[in-house]
């Protein structure tokens, strides 16, 4: 069954094509727009800047971000949000890595890591699904507990090393094939799965469906509540891949990250690039666009070596611009807008 | 007369006995016990950053030792990383008046008026490696305008005319209004006057963080090929700038600063780092409990006397390491 074959929906399809295609092509639009400019602006300003090397630095320094932004971009279009993300890929990892140095196979532990990730995607799931908890305080709740086990319970520092000899997992932060370092590739195939998962299988649909009107989405005979579930376990899974390219990067974990500001990077990627917060909308396509801006502006402000404070009141300004277009171009309407939701 | 003279050697014997009786039983210290009672049931409150690495659980471990040893109590009070938890914890602490607040600040003005109220209040402030801009009672901690000048002299030397290279290095620095960073960065600017040979080409704040300063550093490194040194502020983070460093396969001199715990050698074993200027936890520890006993002792207001005890560093580097370069934090909590 598809979600366009009752009568409703192929209206309210129609309909939404008609603002969706609209939608798409400004909101896109103008963050490509920026984007072109932006890279016009800095390939004639800096040196190097167009070189190969720079520019395959530049995606592979947001090739994380670009992850846990698909993640994201999962649960927004479900009309959910997922505070939890950086939380979940901090402790998971650290997780690991502490199991690693107390004498567990890595490949072992990063399993388990990886379990633990499913089981609180499901709890999480399962608090907003059939609790009916809204997914912004679900998400927080947990990042919060989550963040509390992994400094309380798993590990007692902040930071915590891969065992040494590890070669095979530092290669994927660490390693190039054919050129182009792992972790671009990584996110490559991340994205191609995530772009086919949404757009060609049936419960990929079902996600859009349940982010464009929930109680349609139920009616027409979607199970609802399992999909918004597994929305939040392909986020986890996705937090835990972008966890494994940090970690394999730098050799560490860094459990601190919970509380810097990259959950709002995140969310900044995702409102960007155009997936609006009401749901329904969207896909992977926007996800690329919104992390190749942030690309663009991290790495043309590192090397015009502008101070960390004015780089965050530039990426605040810019999130704020992407909600004022989002508002505008979105507008609540009596139909979509809910209570509780954000 | 004859008598008197037999009641003088007697007297003379008598002293002599006594005082040979008193080398048998060797002396009473008058200062110990005194010393003692004054330290005895005392109150410390330590404030750090987070209990959640090297330093701050060094620092704990030591400082819990001798006040277990000497019976005074230390209380941890964790900022978690945040100056609100941490400003809660002084103001709390405050209320409760013990003898001494131990303090290590996130930068140098957040908690600045709460140390004078507490000071004012009359409770003795030691500020811990991370200076406010406000001076309290004491400062034990890392000499970061010495570590700044160092690592500058090194830069001149490895990168600086005479040395052929390019002579053009970077810095990551941390948070831009931490002490480390501020401190550090005005004894680099100083020490680099009048050395045109040598041009920062990027200086960037990693904020602590690892991923954050190999972002930085491959960005750096990509867009100055020729790039000769970089001073990193932290340990740690510079993990990551070490980490960039050798995905770049190029020779770059890598000096930063830590606590030297055991990842510090590590670091500079497998190359991670050039050199490691260690601002030694161990013995700042003993520093601390230094100045923790003799405020403790003191009879002085609190404010009243202003000290400060700057860390000798120590330099880690391929040559210079042995096997007490560094210390184990498993060890010290034993």
């Amino acid at each position: 069954m598809t979600v366009s074959s009752t009568p409703q929906n192929l209206a309210s399809n129609a309909a939404r094509k008609g603002v969706h295609h609209r939608i798409g092509v400004t909101q896109e639009l103008i963050v490509f727009l920026v984007s072109i400019a932006l890279f016009a602006y800095f390939s004639i300003t800096l040196d190097n800047f167009l070189s190969r090397d720079n520019i395959l630095n530049l995606i592979r320094n947001v090739a994380m971000l670009g992850m846990l932004s698909l993640g994201m971009a999962v649960v927004v279009i479900g009309r959910g949000v997922d505070l939890s993300l950086v939380a979940v890929m901090a402790v998971s990892l650290t997780f690991s890595i502490v199991l690693a140095n107390q004498g567990y196979a890595f490949s072992t532990a990063l399993v388990l890591g990886l379990a633990f990730v499913i089981v609180v995607a499901i709890v999480m799931g399962f608090l907003i699904a059939y609790v009916e908890i809204p997914a912004i305080f679900a998400t927080l709740a947990v990042s919060a507990i989550v963040y509390g086990l992994g400094r309380g319970v798993i590990a007692t520092l902040d930071v915590n090393n891969v065992p040494d000899n590890l070669n095979w997992f530092l290669f994927l932060g660490r390693g190039s094939f054919l050129g182009i370092p792992i972790p671009i590739w990584l996110f490559a195939m991340c994205a191609t799965a995530l772009y086919f998962f949404l757009r060609r299988t049936g419960f990929g649909r079902f996600i859009y469906a349940i982010g464009d009107n929930i109680s349609t989405a139920r009616i027409t005979g979607i199970p609802v509540r399992p999909v918004i579930i597994l929305q939040y376990v392909l986020s986890g899974v996705m937090a835990f891949l972008a966890g494994c390219v940090t970690a394999a990067s730098v050799a560490s974990m860094n459990m601190r990250m919970v509380n810097s500001t990259l959950i709002y990077d995140v969310l900044l990627v995702v409102i960007l690039g155009g997936i609006g917060l009401t749901g329904g909308r969207g896909g992977v396509r926007n996800v690329l666009v919104g992390t190749i801006l942030i690309g663009l502006l991290l790495n043309g402000m590192t090397i015009l070596d502008i101070s960390y404070t004015v780089q965050n009141l530039v990426k605040s300004t810019v999130l704020l611009g992407a909600l004022i277009v989002d508002a505008l171009l979105n507008p609540r309407d009596e139909q979509t807008s809910q209570q509780g939701d954000i | 007369m004859m008598i008197a003279k037999y009641a003088a050697a007697a007297v003379v014997a008598g002293i002599l006995s006594f005082g040979a009786a008193h080398a048998q039983d060797g002396m009473v210290d008058e200062l110990r016990q005194p010393t003692l009672d004054s330290l005895a049931g005392k109150k410390v409150v330590f404030v750090p950053m987070s209990m959640s690495f090297d330093l701050p659980e060094g620092w704990a471990a030591i400082m819990q030792k001798e006040a277990k040893r000497l019976g005074y109590t230390l209380d941890i009070r964790d900022a978690n990383w945040s100056t609100d938890t941490g400003t809660r914890a002084l103001t709390q602490a405050i209320t409760e008046k013990p003898d001494v607040i131990v303090v290590q600040n996130f930068d140098v003005a957040s908690y600045a008026r709460t140390l004078k109220k507490a000071e004012d209040s009359g409770i003795k402030v030691i500020q811990v490696n991370m200076k406010s801009s406000y001076q309290t009672d004491a400062f034990v901690g890392a000499d970061w305008y010495g570590i700044g000048q160092y690592a500058a002299n090194r830069m001149i030397e490895k990168c600086g005319k005479a040395s052929g290279k390019s002579g053009k290095i970077a810095i990551i620095q941390g948070p831009a209004t931490a002490a480390a960073s501020v401190y550090q960065l005005n004894a680099i600017s100083e020490t680099l006057k009048g050395h045109d040979d040598i041009k920062i080409v990027s200086s960037q704040t990693g904020d602590w963080d690892q991923s954050k300063a190999r972002g930085i550093a491959q960005t750096v490194i990509q867009q100055n090929p020729d790039l000769c040194g970089i001073i990193g502020f932290w340990d740690v983070m510079d993990a990551g700038t070490g980490a960039a460093i050798q995905e770049s396969g190029k020779d770059i001199y890598l000096i930063t600063s830590g606590g030297g715990n055991k990842t510090a050698c590590q670091g500079v074993e497998n190359g991670t780092f050039k050199e490691v200027i260690s601002y030694d936890v161990e013995g700042q520890g003993r520093d601390l409990n230094n100045a923790i006993k003799v405020l403790l002792q003191s009879k002085e207001a609190a404010g009243a006397v202003k000290f400060a005890l700057y860390t000798p560093n120590k330099l880690i580097s391929k040559e210079t390491m042995s096997t007490n370069s560094c210390w184990d934090l498993d060890q010290l909590k034993k």
